[in-house]
């Protein structure tokens, strides 16, 4: 069931990133929009854990090594462009990959017809910030330059193969950076240029080989449950 | 509806303008008396505006502020399905936020200068929310307690005299009600959990019963503002008469959770047939609301600092809005319009 792990692990992690922003946000509105973001994608790690066994004893009780998400969702929030950016990325990757699956008649066409509706929503919101901060101000260009810059090396492991994910991932990548290209020339940006993935740069989130700053996500997550050993909530 | 719109009122009114006055303020008192709603273009006392916005922004700030306490155990909840409460909870107060801040916005106050109001510490918001959440099971105590508080002193807002604001407080109070039972079933998961889940429960009744008895405010011989609300019809009750209807409610559920409340003067009073209670701390409700509560600073350090944060973002909304107005076609061209899913 590795595939069920890696696609809820994504969403898990991701989705514990968005609640950090949780009285945080620039605008009430992005408060409301990024809470939105975190639970839906929440509610598609719970259905996706639950393929594989109980999503509380998955979410809590396993160890760094033992996730499969990408790094790429495991990254610091950092700025609002980051997050930006990072949506912006793993939204239209999830998008792209979820309408293929909603399409097929694999074990995920279920979840992918009822979460393709609700990346939709995520990968427009990305997609519109990515356009006011990058043809914004002359700060906003150059802190959305730079988010995109910084992420883009977590970006070759999105094409990845993961066993029992029956897609063409070549295929997906070239779809992918062909939306995103768009994207970041309409907001007058620039697509990096430097390696996507690679032993020297990032890219085993499947092999549960993950960043430093994880294992302190994880820690702040699990803690209290951990505490109590056997409890129920 | 309508009472009486500022037009109707200044046509064919051929004396003076004290005459206009007399007889706008007279068509204002009648449509109180009449229980009619006050709306945004109708004519209203200009203390009644400043009231009204003085209300309506605390309670707008209230909920944004009191995001932070709970949003404060986001990222620890114990399940993922307590998690995807609390999201959802913190989701609706931003919300309620919104319909707060568009409802005083419709009495010509801007929600730009009601936050600059909140964060130069010129208007207020709850003083229950200068309280820290130290364990998970606050997060349910503030569901049962506060938002219970909150709905007693809410509901009675649902009839309030100005229409926006009694039309926002239908919505929140459904969603209010719902946040507030599942505080209360979270409770009880952890009441008739471990003993240490118990413990814990107990540990947050103890410590938010009093600060949630303070939410009605100050007692009836010293409220500033309640017997001019009472007159205007923005407030129904007094103070002291919700506080005590909320003790009513609260006794029997406390029972039924298997916890106590701290407070050994509670007890049945069948000659007034309601409960008496303890002595309120006032100088600690006081101190609170003079910014010397134990998380006062904290909570306006966090709201400060987001907005400060968060301006090169809104500059860049802004700027882009401002380049693209002049280019129609443009701005919504470049979204993809898809179903939103919220």
């Amino acid at each position: 069931m590795t595939a069920a792990l890696a696609l809820g692990d994504d969403a898990l992690v991701l989705s514990h990133r968005l609640g950090e922003w949780a009285g945080h946000a620039p605008v009430l509105e992005e408060e409301v929009a990024l809470a939105n973001i975190a639970l839906d994608l929440l509610g598609q790690a719970r259905t996706l854990l639950s393929f594989v066994g109980d999503e509380d004893q998955l979410a809590y009780l396993r160890e760094e090594r033992a996730f499969r998400n990408v790094q790429l969702v495991e990254q610091p929030n950092g700025d609002f462009a980051h997050t930006i950016a990072r949506q912006l990325y793993f939204s239209v990757y999830q998008h792209l990959l979820y309408e293929e699956l909603a399409a097929g008649d694999g074990e995920f066409t279920d979840l992918a017809a009822k979460a393709v509706k609700e990346v939709a929503y995520h990968r427009d919101h990305a997609e519109q910030w990515v356009l006011r901060l990058g043809d914004g101000t002359a700060e906003s260009h150059e802190r959305m330059q730079n988010a995109l810059d910084a992420l883009w090396r977590f970006t070759g492991e999105l094409f990845e193969p993961v066993e029992g994910v029956d897609v063409d991932r070549h295929a997906l990548r070239d779809r992918w950076l062909t939306a995103v290209s768009s994207v970041v020339e309409r907001a007058t940006l620039t697509l990096p240029t430097g390696p996507q993935s690679g032993a020297w740069t990032a890219g085993a989130g499947r092999q549960g080989l993950h960043t430093e700053p994880f294992g302190r996500m994880l820690a702040e997550m699990q803690h209290l449950h951990r505490s109590h050993p056997g409890a129920s909530w | 509806m309508a009472a009486v719109t500022a037009d109707q009122t200044t046509q064919g009114t051929a004396g003076t303008t004290d005459d206009a006055d007399a007889e706008r303020l007279a068509a204002f008192d009648a449509a109180v008396a009449a229980d009619d709603r006050i709306e945004p273009r109708d004519w209203m006392p200009d203390a009644y505006r400043a009231s009204l916005i003085r209300q309506m922004a605390q309670h707008a700030h209230s909920e944004i502020i009191g995001m932070q306490p709970e949003a404060n155990w986001i990222t620890r909840a114990p399940s993922l399905r307590r998690k995807a409460i609390l999201m959802a909870k913190v989701q609706d107060e931003a919300g309620h936020g919104l319909y707060l801040y568009s409802a005083a916005e419709t009495l010509g106050a801007s929600r730009e200068e009601l936050l600059d109001k909140l964060h130069a510490g010129r208007q207020r918001y709850s003083s229950i929310f200068n309280y820290p959440t130290l364990t998970w099971a606050d997060v349910g105590a503030i569901g049962w307690l506060v938002d219970g508080a909150a709905i007693t002193n809410q509901v009675p807002l649902c009839r309030c005299s100005y229409g926006p604001y009694a039309r926002a407080m239908v919505r929140v109070c459904k969603e209010e009600s719902f946040h507030q039972r599942q505080g209360y079933e979270l409770l009880l998961a952890l009441s008739r959990g471990t003993p240490a889940q118990h413990e814990m429960a107990q540990d947050a009744v103890n410590r938010w019963w009093w600060p949630s008895l303070m939410m009605f405010g100050p007692p009836d011989d010293s409220s500033a503002h309640s017997a001019q609300s009472m007159a205007w019809k923005i407030k129904r009750h007094s103070n002291d008469e919700l506080r005590r209807r909320f003790v009513d409610i609260c006794v029997p559920q406390a029972e039924a959770l298997g916890l106590t409340l701290p407070d050994p003067d509670i007890r049945w009073n069948e000659e007034l047939g309601q409960h008496d209670y303890g002595a309120i701390d006032w100088t600690e409700f006081q101190e609170v609301l003079k910014g010397n509560g134990p998380c006062n600073e904290q909570r306006l350090t966090q709201r400060r600092t987001a907005h400060e944060e968060g301006a090169w973002v809104r500059d860049a909304a802004a700027a882009y809005a401002e380049k693209h107005a002049a280019r129609p076609g443009s701005v919504g061209a470049a979204a993809q319009p898809v179903e939103a899913t919220a």
